[in-house]
């Protein structure tokens, strides 16, 4: 078997990003995600990455220098959190349309205000429509290998779209955690040199970033989407690939205790390690709980889930992020509309819990199930926050 | 002449970034844009390229030393009348344009 | 920083590259646009073998409309502010790969163009950092029309005292705009790049080899490129090349060049044309008083000054 290497989880998607020959990586430092970019730049400066490290004055400079050295046809990494991420959003916007397969690190982050630099994903959750591939990591093991990941899929010649790595800021960012490190050569061969469909070329040259007028706004958005609900396959695809390779198994919707759960709860990114461990102590008690963790947010993995949550009785969706003014969370509204015409339908119950660096405890996850099963459907369902003072 | 309409194209068909093959306004002749023509005078003219220099559209053709003078392409002068106003001979006359 | 120069031929009245233009007819500029005029001169001068970015703004919309492209060069154009950011990536990439053996085995200039607002207002962050961050092949232009046209004729920092537009209007308590012309060549020059010039398209032949030059300096240079909008000046179409030799004869605005650090003045104006003769052409200037006038001639002196001495305390010595 690989040897395990103690390793903070950072460092291990830099080292991803190394193993990988990324090109091009322009960054600016936030907290939680420093730790990245700034093995990054040591990787650089002590020639073990031939790379053009940009010290951009901006995330939005940032973004919009990996628009260009991926335009360029560069194999382009950056990592944001919260406020960087949200001064990128007008350039991440622009991404998927020109085709840009970026991969993108989020050490997830609070947004301001008030400024908080502890974790939550209200950070992701402002470009849920923007058009990226989204996945999200629960360890070290998963922030290394979906690093990889990203770049496979998003440089598929069939998605050529950029993608986001999540990890939890701090609660996984800055974990040191035993992490398999494949070698150079089974890194590369997994993933060739990107061959770009759409590049900047002096001897073949195109436009890039028209003008969409009325006729054909409609049409360029709606070409992205299909691309981006069709990379689906491509997902998949790389994930089977992978563990044909390397001997570890993903998949969009990943399970744990499922098979005769009677509630389900569904997570994302690190907290979902606490929560297994919560659905065994709850196993103990004789509570079928099972677990059911998103790790493909975007596109949304709506079949594969929902085959999983019409067997339940009830499911209990957590959310990470406050949808102001809306009557449930992000994922919750997912979940409601694939489960509204199923039939039979699970009770759904959608929590917000863990914001701003709030500790998720198994305390919490029993509370959840027990509210999931106990508590009668709403006229008009919506969030519950779990573990606030009021 | 190619309008509007040529951005209509069904979502399977566009290419991939939504890109544009170059010097394809070409395409565009934007010639109809224009109320007023250039009228040369080439007796007077010494061959000098103001003219072709300084026309914002670069409809100017060089005609060669044999011919010497420059020839607007009437497809996509707008009838700015820069060229007229930078020629140092007054060989070029704006005149309405006949419809 | 010394400024590496590799030898490049200049254009003059005889070698003008007369062949198709590199920005094609057909783009959707105004009649008499003294933007897309300069624009096409440097891209002229440029030739076939550079990368172009657009920001946002006139030159972006009316070259590049789905599924059309003015542009015979690869063209990326992303957003607004960030022209410099992109081209800084765009350089990088090029840089990279051509260490890496995967792309062409040259220089090639990556030229980034912006209006004054793209550059002096929104994009002069993304400006500071790529000129700080050294890009070898990076050349940023601006194409100076004095005001938001794109949007409609809107004030920016570029916008010249006493210029009526529709957000710095003439009124009864104002005389337009209230404030001087940002100095952008001189903030792009206090970066210590090694070159930095202003241009306008009325002096073809110096415009266009002061963009060779860029491009033969290794390191950012910086072109603040005049560009007269007979549409947002309120300025008939023909006399577009006349008021951007009018601007420099007046010594409104200077000619000159920054090379590491040492100025060049182009066009010495000993005998300054009035300037009513520029400001009487456009419409955006027809409301000012006499007493506004006194206070325009007195500062234009003023900031031309500054730059002859500057000129005269950094000489360059070639």
């Amino acid at each position: 078997m690989a040897k395990l290497v103690g390793m903070e989880v950072s460092l291990a998607v830099a080292e991803a990003a190394r193993l990988c020959d990324t090109d091009v990586v322009a960054a600016y430092p936030i907290t939680p995600q420093t730790h990245i970019v700034e093995h990054l730049s040591e990787l650089v400066a002590n020639g073990k990455l031939d790379a053009e490290y940009i010290p951009v004055e901006s995330e939005q400079s940032a973004m919009s220098s990996c628009i260009g050295a991926s335009a360029a046809g560069a194999r382009t990494f950056t990592a944001t959190s919260s406020q960087g991420l949200a001064l990128m959003n007008e350039m991440i916007f622009i991404a998927p349309v020109l085709r840009t397969p970026i991969v993108l690190a989020i050490a997830n982050r609070a947004l301001s205000a008030p400024i908080n630099i502890w974790n939550d994903h209200s950070d992701i959750m402002t470009i849920r429509d923007s058009g990226w591939i989204s996945l999200f990591a629960e360890n070290g093991q998963e922030a290394l290998d979906l690093t990889i990941l990203s770049f496979k899929i998003g440089e598929d010649p069939q998605v050529s779209l950029p993608v986001t790595m999540n990890i939890d800021g701090f609660t996984l960012s800055h974990f040191i955690e035993p992490i398999d490190i494949p070698s150079l050569e089974s890194v590369r061969s997994f993933l060739p040199p990107w061959k770009p469909l759409v590049k900047l070329d002096v001897s073949d040259p195109i436009s890039i970033g028209l003008l969409g007028t009325p006729e054909s706004y409609t049409e360029a958005r709606k070409a992205t989407d299909n691309v981006l609900v069709a990379s689906k396959t491509a997902v998949d695809k790389a994930f089977k690939e992978f563990k044909e390779r390397f001997g570890r198994e993903y998949k969009s919707v990943e399970t744990y205790r499922t098979e005769d759960a009677e509630t389900l709860l569904l997570t994302m990114g690190s907290i979902s390690e606490t929560a297994m461990t919560a659905v065994d102590e709850m196993r103990d008690k004789g509570v079928k709980a099972g677990l059911v963790r998103i790790r493909l947010w975007r596109p949304f993995p709506a079949e594969d889930l929902k085959e999983i949550l019409v067997k339940a009785k009830n499911v209990a969706v957590i959310d990470r992020h406050i949808m102001m003014g809306a009557p449930v969370g992000p994922v919750g509204a997912e979940v409601f509309s694939i489960l509204y015409n199923a039939n039979p339908r699970p009770k759904v119950k959608n929590f917000v819990l863990g914001l701003g660096g709030r500790d998720v405890t198994r305390d919490d996850f029993h509370l959840i199930v027990e509210k999931a099963k106990s508590a009668p459907a709403q006229d008009i369902e919506r969030y519950e926050l779990v573990g606030v003072w009021e | 002449m190619p309008r509007e309409i040529d951005a209509i194209q069904k979502v399977g068909d566009l290419p991939i970034g939504f890109t544009a093959k170059p010097g394809s306004t070409l395409e565009f002749k934007t010639g109809d844009w224009r109320t007023l023509r250039p009228k040369l005078h080439r007796d007077k003219c010494t061959y000098c390229s103001f003219c072709y220099v300084f026309c914002p559209d670069g409809v100017y053709q060089d005609m060669g030393p044999q011919e010497k003078y420059y020839k607007p392409d009437l497809n996509y002068c707008k009838g700015c009348g820069v060229c007229a106003h930078q020629c140092p001979k007054q060989c070029i006359e704006m005149v309405l344009e006949e419809v | 920083m010394k400024a590496l120069e590799t030898p490049y031929e200049k254009v003059t009245a005889k070698n003008f590259p007369k062949g198709p233009d590199v920005l094609a007819s057909g783009h959707r500029a105004c009649q008499g646009c003294g933007e897309v005029l300069a624009l096409r001169l440097l891209m002229k001068a440029l030739g076939n073998d550079f990368v172009a970015v657009s920001a946002t703004g006139c030159m972006e919309v009316c070259t590049a409309p789905f599924p059309q492209s003015a542009w015979r060069v690869p063209w990326i154009h992303v957003a607004f502010e960030n022209a410099a950011a992109v081209a800084s990536g765009v350089e990088s990439a090029l840089k990279v790969l051509r260490r890496k053996k995967r792309g062409p085995d040259r220089r090639i200039p990556v030229v980034a163009f912006a209006g004054d607002g793209g550059t002096a207002d929104i994009g002069i962050q993304a400006l500071s950092g790529a000129l700080e961050r050294g890009h070898e092949d990076f050349i940023y232009v601006c194409l100076d029309n004095e005001a938001y046209m794109n949007t409609g004729i809107q004030r920016s920092s570029e916008t010249p005292f006493g210029a009526n537009t529709t957000t710095s209007p003439a009124g009864t308590q104002s005389q337009g705009q209230n404030t001087w012309k940002k100095n952008m060549a001189l903030i792009a020059a206090a970066h210590g790049v090694p070159y930095v010039a202003t241009a306008s398209p009325a002096y073809h032949l110096d415009l266009m080899n002061k963009i060779r030059r860029a491009a033969a300096i290794s390191g950012p240079a910086y072109l603040h490129v005049y560009a007269p909008c007979p549409t947002g000046w309120r300025m008939k179409p023909e006399l577009s090349v006349e008021s951007a030799k009018l601007v420099v004869t007046t010594r409104i605005f200077p000619v000159y060049e920054v090379l590491d650090g040492k100025y060049i003045l182009n066009r010495k104006v000993d005998a300054p044309t009035p300037i009513e003769d520029y400001l009487k052409i456009q419409g955006r200037f027809k409301h000012l008083k006499a007493e506004d006038l006194v206070y325009i001639k007195e500062r234009v002196n003023e900031e031309y000054e500054r730059i002859v001495k500057l000129a005269e305390a950094f000489p360059a010595t070639a």
